[in-house]
């Protein structure tokens, strides 16, 4: 069974349609690359699967649990919401860490507000938060920051705060890990660090979905890429597929004219 | 002319303390109670129910918009005058009470402004890095946006609270015994002395010392919270 599984996703803004019925899967440990113009719709999908915004239609199903149905067939209490929340993580542009935790905190803050809520937590309220507190210097060491654990995000470069994130986002340990541009707000130098934790963590065979700009990464870490265009999927495959064959019209224009990315095949 | 001014000052001394105790009796109810209710209103200013929000926001323009002394009349005088029913009881008592509700009305209007550009200034990716991380709204509020948006609001604030000082002179209007009053007095005949104009010049420095505690206070609340950049 796909761990992800979008059906007829569609999405407007002011009458604006911008996800035009979207429909894709995605299976266990594999890594799905997002790539298209801006404006085609993609960090728009998602935050829809992110729940950050709400689709008309359509259907989100995550790891088996329905977590958005257009059709109203299937309602979910707030609680509910929360919980599937925790099955997906998102990587923002601009990283959004806290800027008044330190590192460390930022990490495991979420983690705290779950443990509270979990009926044993006055009676083991040390062992809970050392647990925590451990899990969050592994997935820190993990993005190789154990070294500033304790700094401010206004005290480190985009890179590292983007790191930061891809840590906190992981030590809730979700079923899949969506990037949003991870990238897009790095100079070409910071970029590299980013991609290499990413790299590393498809590795572990981390479920994740990217959308991307880097094309020479999206092709080199991907199992599969999606290619969006005016809100539709113009073109799914293999990086192979997509980037040296791709069959569409557009997708050739945008891989040729947005990223000067040279076509393998094409003469 | 000085052994006159070093017989007069330890009782005009006096008199002005007993003044600005008024004075400051005014300026912490008026905290205490403007900093809750500017909270209230500026929750709803930002109603998404559009008849309350343009009710408060219509509040807020007529209290913003008009003077705090004409308010203080207002406050003080209509219930007697108007109703036939002085809610306020007679004496110093009553125009206090009077004058710390006028005080805190328009404080609280002032501040909610304050609160609403605080809380609408915290950037939209906070609340949604909170909400993938599975925050409820209450703790994204308490764990996440409330602090900077206290981070954002101690300069404006600061600003506000040291007008408020001054402010509290207004309300020598309905005759309140605090600081300008007592120096007022001793320009016909208080304590025994008459004629004299230095009691009230010399209210300024009380005003002065305080603010500047006052200044000295935000400053260092200010760099606590330099931590962190928002």
């Amino acid at each position: 069974m796909s761990v992800l599984e979008v059906k007829e996703l569609t999405k407007s803004f002011d009458r604006t349609p911008v996800l035009k019925g979207i429909s894709f899967t995605l299976e266990k440990g594999q890594v799905l690359s997002i790539i298209g113009s801006s404006g085609s719709g993609k960090t728009t999908l998602l935050r829809c699967i992110n729940s950050l915004e709400t689709a008309d239609s359509g259907m989100i199903t995550v790891d088996g649990s329905v977590i958005f149905d257009g059709s109203g067939h299937t309602a979910l209490t707030k609680e509910q919401k929360r919980q599937n929340q925790l099955n997906v993580g998102l990587v923002f542009q601009q990283f959004n860490l806290f800027p008044q935790y330190t590192v460390l905190r930022n990490v495991t803050l979420a983690m705290e507000m779950q443990a509270k809520k979990r009926p044993d937590f006055k009676q083991n309220k040390k062992s809970i938060l050392a647990e925590i507190d451990e899990k969050a210097k592994m997935y820190i060491e993990k993005v190789n920051l154990t070294d500033r654990i304790n700094a401010y995000p206004c005290e480190l470069s985009g890179g590292q705060q983007q790191r930061v994130a891809i840590a906190r986002a992981l030590a809730l340990e979700p079923k899949i890990l969506f990037f949003d541009e991870p990238t897009s707000a790095l100079d070409p130098e910071l970029t590299a660090e980013v991609l290499k934790v990413i790299r590393g963590l498809k590795k572990s065979d981390r479920t994740m979905v990217i959308v991307t700009h880097e094309m020479g990464f999206a092709r080199n870490v991907s199992d599969k890429v999606i290619f969006m265009a005016d809100g539709i999927i113009e073109e799914e495959g293999t990086p192979e597929a997509v980037f040296d064959n791709p069959t569409s019209e557009k997708t050739r224009a945008f891989l040729l004219k947005d990223m000067g990315c040279p076509i393998g095949k094409q003469k | 002319m000085f052994a006159n001014f070093a017989a007069q000052f330890p009782i005009v001394f006096n008199a002005l303390n007993v003044g600005f105790i008024q004075t400051l009796k005014l300026f912490f109810v008026t905290l205490v109670g403007a900093i809750p209710l500017g909270l209230i209103i500026s929750f709803g200013s930002m109603s998404r129910f559009k008849p309350l929000s343009a009710i408060v926001k219509t509040f807020v323009w007529i209290v913003r918009g008009s003077p705090l002394m004409i308010q203080i009349l207002i406050i003080y005088y209509f219930p007697g005058i108007i109703l036939k029913n002085n809610v306020w009881g007679s004496g110093e008592g009553g125009r206090f009470i009077a004058c710390a509700a006028a005080f805190v009305l328009n404080y609280a209007c002032y501040f909610s402004e304050i609160y609403r550009s605080g809380i609408q200034g915290v950037p939209k990716g906070q609340q949604e890095a909170g909400q993938v991380l599975g925050l409820t709204k209450s703790e994204i509020f308490f764990k996440v946006t409330l602090l900077q948006m206290i981070k954002r609001i101690v300069p404006p604030m600061s600003n506000e609270i040291i007008t408020l000082v001054k402010d509290t002179s207004l309300s020598r209007i309905i005759a309140l015994q605090e600081i300008i009053w007592a120096g007022a007095a001793f320009m016909k005949t208080s304590h025994g002395i008459s004629g004299e104009m230095w009691p009230l010049f010399f209210t300024a420095v009380y005003y002065l010392v305080f603010n500047g505690v006052l200044t000295v206070l935000f400053g260092r609340l200010e760099k606590k919270l330099d931590y962190f950049k928002v």
